[in-house]
This record gives C-alpha cells, sequence and structure tokens, in this order.
C-alpha cells in the first residue's frame, strides 16, 4: 500500500497507456506526463507569487494581499484575469517578429529543463544519461531570449537591462556549472536519477545529502547564489530593479507577454529549485530512515517549495547589489572558490574513509573562504556604523 | 543488409537548417543575421541527436546557443552593426564569391554522390554513454584536452587584452 | 548517382551546402562580423560531417569523431571570441566594421 502511494502516478499513467493500442503507447504515456507537468508547475507558480507577495509583505511589516477571497488566496486568479484582459501594446518602432518570439521562447526554453527532473521514484520523463548537460544547456538558452527581449524593444532602458542581465547571467554560469560539477564527480554519472539514488542511503538513520559534506555544503552556497543571480533574484535583481530601469529588459511589455515572462521567471526558478534538491538536498529521498513511508513525491515538492521559501526570505532582506560590485563578486569571489570545491572534492575521495577527511577539507574550505573575505574587503573601508537623525 | 533511408525527420531539419543558414547570409539587420544562425545552430543539435551522439548535440547548444550566440550579438551592439550601410550589404565582388562557393558545393556535392561503393554504411547504434565519454577524455584523449584548455585560457586572455579599452588612446 | 542516397550521404550533402552558404556569406558580406558568422557555420558543417562519419562509420565504440566534434566546438568558440573582439578593436580606430574600406596594412 506503501509502494502504491509512492508510485501512484506511475501507475495511473500505465493504467491509462494501456487503454490505447501498444502502437501509440509510449506517445501517449510521454504525453500524458507531458500535460501533467504543464498543469503542475504553473499551478505551484501560482502559489509561489501569493506566497511571495504575502510573505514579502509581512516581512516588511504589511498585510500582503488579503481582499480578494479568504487571507488573499484567489489574488494569483485576479493577477491572471488581469494579465489575460489587459491591451497588447507593441510599441511601434519595435521589431514585431523578435518581440513577440521573446516570450515564447523563454517559457519554450525553461519548461525543456522539467524533463530531466526526478519527481519521485521513477518519475523522470526522460532519464536521460547526461541528463544534467541538458538542463544546463537549457538554462544557457534563456540568456538570448532575454537579450530578444530588450534589443527588440528598441528602447534605451531595455536595452540596458538587457545587456546587465545578460552579463549577470554570464558571470554566474561559470560558478553554477562548477558546483554542479563537483556532484556529479562524487556520483559518478551526469544521470539526476543515478545521483538521486547515490543519496538515498542511510548511516544511523540520517542520510547521505551531498550538502552534509563540507565540499557539499560550500557547493550548495555557492549554487544558490549562482541561481539567484541567474534568475535575476533580489539581491541580484538589477536588470529588472523597479527603482532603476522602470522594468528593465520587460519594460515594453504588456498584457499576455508580460504574464508570459513572468511566469518564464517563476518557472525557472522553480526549475533551478528542483535541479538543486536534486544534486545537494537528496531529490526525493526522504530525511531520516524511518520517514521512508512517504511517498517520494511529497518529498520533493516539500523540499522545491522550501528553496521558493529561502529565495523570497532573500528577497525581503537583502538589499540589492550594484552591478559592479554583483560582477566583481561572481568573478574574484565565487569562481575560485568553486575551483576551489572542486580541488578539496577530489582531495576527500583519495583520503579515503575515515573522520580525518571531514576535518581536513572543512578546515580548508573555512581557511580559504575567510582569507579571501579579508582580501575582497580590505579595500573596502567601513568605518563605524553612524547614525543622523532629522532636526 | 537492408540500406536504412532518410527519414522525414531528417528533411525537417535539414530544411530548418538551411533556412536559417541562408537568413543569416542574406538578411540585411545584422542583429537578425545573428538570431538566424542561432536557428541553424539549433537544427544542427537536432541532427546530433539524430545521429545518436548526445553529448555533443547538448554541448553544441550550450556552448554556441548560450555562449557564441551571445557573444556575437554583444560585438554587434557594440560596433553599431545593427545600423544599415550606405552602400549596401554586400560587397563589390560579390559575384566571384558566390561563383567560388557554387563551385565548392559542386565538387562536394559530386563526391559524395559519386562514392556509394567507397563510403561506409553501418547500420549498429553506439550506446555511447558519459562514462566512456570521460574515460576517453581522460585516457586516450588526454593531450588535446589540456592542449584546448591551454588554448581557451590564452584565447581568454588574449581576447581580454585585445577589445579593452587602451587608457587616453581611442574611445 | 547510382542507387537511392544513404543516410550518410544525405547528412554529407547537408553538411557540403551549410559549408557552401557559409562560404558565400564569408566572401560575400560587407560587414566583418558577418564573414565571422560565415565561418561559424563553416566549423559547424565540418563538426556535422565528423559526427556522420563516426555515427555510420566501422567504429563507433573509439569515440574518435564524436572528441574530434568536441575538441573542434572548443576551438571555433576559442576562435570567435578573439576574432570578434579583433573586430571590436579595429572599429575603435576606424570606426566602421566594412571590410570594403579595409584595404590598407597603415594604420
Amino acid at each position: 500500500m506503501i509502494k502504491n502511494a509512492d508510485q501512484i502516478f506511475v501507475i495511473l499513467q500505465h493504467w491509462i497507456m494501456s487503454l490505447f493500442p501498444s502502437a501509440l503507447q509510449p506517445a501517449v504515456g510521454a504525453l500524458l506526463a507531458v500535460v501533467t507537468i504543464i498543469c503542475v508547475f504553473p499551478a505551484l507558480f501560482a502559489i509561489a507569487v501569493l506566497l511571495e507577495r504575502k510573505g514579502l509583505g509581512r516581512m516588511q511589516n504589511r498585510y500582503g494581499p488579503n481582499r480578494v477571497g479568504p487571507l488573499g488566496i484567489f489574488q494569483p486568479v485576479a493577477d491572471g484575469i488581469k494579465s489575460l484582459t489587459k491591451e497588447d501594446i507593441v510599441p511601434a518602432s519595435a521589431d514585431a517578429v523578435v518581440h513577440f518570439l521573446a516570450p515564447v521562447f523563454l517559457v519554450v526554453v525553461v519548461f525543456m529543463g522539467y524533463a530531466v527532473l526526478p519527481m519521485g521514484r521513477n518519475m523522470t520523463l526522460v532519464n536521460m544519461d547526461s541528463g544534467l548537460l541538458f538542463f544546463f544547456a537549457m538554462g544557457a538558452s534563456t540568456e538570448l531570449s532575454v537579450f530578444m527581449a530588450g534589443w527588440s524593444s528598441r528602447n534605451k532602458y531595455s536595452l540596458l537591462g538587457a545587456m546587465r542581465a545578460v552579463a549577470q547571467m554570464i558571470s554566474y554560469e561559470v560558478p553554477l556549472l562548477l558546483a554542479s560539477l563537483v556532484v556529479v564527480m562524487m556520483a559518478g554519472s551526469m544521470n539526476l536519477g543515478r545521483i538521486v539514488e547515490v543519496q538515498n542511503q542511510y548511516s544511523w538513520g540520517l542520510p547521505h545529502w551531498f550538502i552534509f559534506t563540507p565540499w557539499g555544503f560550500a557547493a550548495f552556497l555557492m549554487f544558490a547564489i549562482a541561481t539567484t543571480a541567474e534568475s535575476n533574484r533580489s539581491p541580484f535583481d538589477l536588470p529588472e530593479g523597479e527603482s532603476e530601469l522602470v522594468a528593465g529588459y520587460f519594460t515594453e511589455y504588456s498584457g499576455f507577454k508580460f504574464a508570459l515572462f513572468f511566469l518564464g521567471e517563476y518557472v525557472g526558478m522553480l526549475s533551478v529549485s528542483g535541479l538543486g534538491t536534486t544534486l545537494f538536498l537528496g531529490g526525493w529521498s526522504a530525511p531520516f530512515s524511518f520517514l521512508t513511508w512517504v511517498p517520494s513525491w511529497i518529498w520533493f515538492f516539500s523540499k522545491v517549495m522550501l528553496s521558493i521559501c529561502v529565495f523570497i526570505w532573500l528577497r525581503g532582506t537583502l538589499p540589492r547589489m550594484r552591478q559592479d560590485q554583483l560582477m566583481n563578486f561572481a568573478w574574484k569571489f565565487v569562481l575560485p572558490l568553486s575551483l576551489l570545491n572542486v580541488f578539496v572534492a577530489a582531495l576527500w575521495r583519495f583520503l579515503g574513509e575515515g573522520y580525518a577527511r571531514w576535518g581536513v577539507c572543512s578546515a580548508i574550505l573555512l581557511v580559504a573562504y575567510v582569507v579571501m573575505a579579508k582580501v575582497g574587503m580590505s579595500r573596502e573601508h567601513f568605518g563605524p556604523r553612524s547614525y543622523r537623525y532629522a532636526e | 543488409m537492408q540500406v536504412p533511408a532518410m527519414t522525414i525527420v531528417f528533411y525537417l531539419i535539414a530544411a530548418i537548417t538551411v533556412a536559417g543558414a541562408l537568413a543569416a547570409m542574406l538578411l540585411k539587420n545584422t542583429v537578425h543575421c545573428a538570431l538566424a544562425l542561432t536557428v541553424a545552430f539549433a537544427g544542427l543539435a537536432i541532427q546530433f541527436l539524430e545521429l545518436d551522439a548526445q553529448f555533443a548535440g547538448f554541448a553544441q547548444i550550450l556552448v554556441y546557443i548560450g555562449a557564441v550566440a551571445i557573444l556575437v550579438v554583444f560585438a554587434i551592439l557594440l560596433t553599431r552593426g545593427s545600423e544599415t550601410p550606405i552602400a549596401g550589404v554586400f560587397s563589390k565582388t560579390w559575384l566571384a564569391g558566390l561563383a567560388i562557393a557554387a563551385m565548392v558545393f559542386a565538387v562536394l556535392g559530386w563526391a559524395v554522390l559519386n562514392s556509394t561503393s567507397v563510403l561506409p554504411n553501418e547500420a549498429a547504434r553506439p550506446a555511447v554513454n558519459v562514462l566512456e565519454i570521460g574515460n576517453a577524455l581522460m585516457g586516450r584523449y588526454v593531450l588535446p584536452l589540456e592542449i584546448v584548455a591551454v588554448l581557451l585560457t590564452s584565447a581568454l586572455i588574449g581576447a581580454v587584452i585585445v577589445a579593452r579599452h587602451e587608457k587616453g588612446t581611442g574611445k | 548517382m547510382m542507387g537511392p542516397i544513404t543516410p550518410l550521404q544525405g547528412y554529407l550533402l547537408l553538411a557540403a551546402l551549410l559549408f557552401a552558404i557559409g562560404l558565400a556569406g564569408a566572401l560575400t558580406r560587407r560587414n566583418a562580423i558577418l564573414v565571422l558568422i560565415g565561418i561559424e557555420l563553416m566549423l559547424n558543417a565540418a563538426n556535422l560531417n565528423l559526427i556522420a562519419f563516426w555515427r555510420y562509420g566501422p567504429h563507433p565504440e573509439a569515440l574518435t569523431g564524436m572528441m574530434f566534434a568536441i575538441f573542434s566546438i572548443a576551438v571555433a568558440a576559442a576562435e570567435a571570441a578573439v576574432g570578434l573582439g579583433l573586430v571590436i578593436h579595429i572599429y575603435r580606430f576606424t570606426q566602421s566594421t566594412d571590410l570594403d574600406k579595409m584595404n590598407r596594412m597603415k594604420g
């Protein structure tokens, strides 16, 4: 019964497939999985948007939206209706074809990333051997859509926002790949299902998730920073900084196309959260060995929503970084640390089992972090904090 | 042994790729050319997937669409290439260039079509996984790997030095 | 032409066509960046050739074709970066990317 609850979606899919002739069965199975993904993740997007507005509101000591429905839970419905019925204005001098294609391209590419995420035991849409490489290939293609949006609007602010966004995304692409490289190195495969299986073992009730190892923890932090920058979320949201560039590269978009960009951004955030849980937080495996009776897909989606809550928390807490601070941070701090992390992970493997490797690896990473922080901060001269009050 | 035939998928993707390449070379607006080039790259990546070379296909998308296309677009924007030049987009000697390209295609096509008996045509699908590629890269192909790493580092440093603003001179 | 076209011949013809289109573009366009785009197309056509021969050739498990193609992708990316850097640098001096105007070694 427990196994049935865990595999309920797979069983459902096979049952629907069996209703069709055997020549059509693979196509029907794939189609069912695709339709499910296309329905579930926009629903999660709606929940995430509501969570963000209420959460940010509470962090800023105000109520979030609370008019539409009890506690404002129908706000996403109202937002959706507004976006769909707003007038779609395309500037007269804009490049119409590219202007139309940019949000379409973004949404297509972002949804393709879900094909390789293992959302539960046996629940990967396409279990590819080089699944992680496919995911990053799709992530790299989103930068082109950002550029297309900014350039086709023929607006100085849009173009500036697009250039900043693309520069930021490219800079943080390298630490992202290096942080994931460490996981591939230790798991021995680029197949995301295999990476989760390697983490699905338990010692004394605790799981072997990669985040609980020194190199995994460092890699997780760098992965989190890099994905926050890749999704243009605060504190790296200068390209869409509302108080600076109107709305950055999607200034000239209104109505449904703006909703598509918004959808693309949040669905992208959900997708990289899914990847982060797969690589570092054990994917669909349970946190304690006595909790393995809970279905695997519940664990996956809880971890993804937890990551979204952390993203929202970061947005409400940290101030925005300037463009040069952001780029310095990427190239002079995160990248050297991620290279060192690859070395430390190799050292972990070669020191063999035992307690020595925990100490050595943690020490190397801590010392490197402190040294780089001191060196990086030595140019910023912070005096004692001073307060000025209006008289 | 039965000779496998061309599939409809091949013709479709080939049509898209050739259309993208033609658009990349014929359009007036340079940024449109760069975007059409991206379509050609994507078509080629799908052809690699058709040929069971998944690693090469995804590497093509990651490197070409994710990096080279963006590089080209940045260069176009930094050199004001999006404005149409007054003297037209094709150079004075366009006819000679076209003739040379047509001759090259004719020779290559004749060579390919007339060597049916010489070309290999195994139909067995190679089962390649990433582990084998990794072993090959670290085993048999470690020297080219290291040389390419040095090449990329020197290209990175060289491109930065060539393209940066000099202090005092120029704009 | 003897007999129907085998798949390998189909891929080789497609690669030859892409190569010719890239060559035509590199030889006829004025803008230096478009010449570089033509060169990238030619490199891609050669990659397609390599992978096609790897797939339909006698020893695909030796991975020679795929390795060659991957190194070719890396080298092409490096060459595109340096080439575009040079174009940007020349633009700063001559304020144009028109290749028909750049027919002197001086300057």
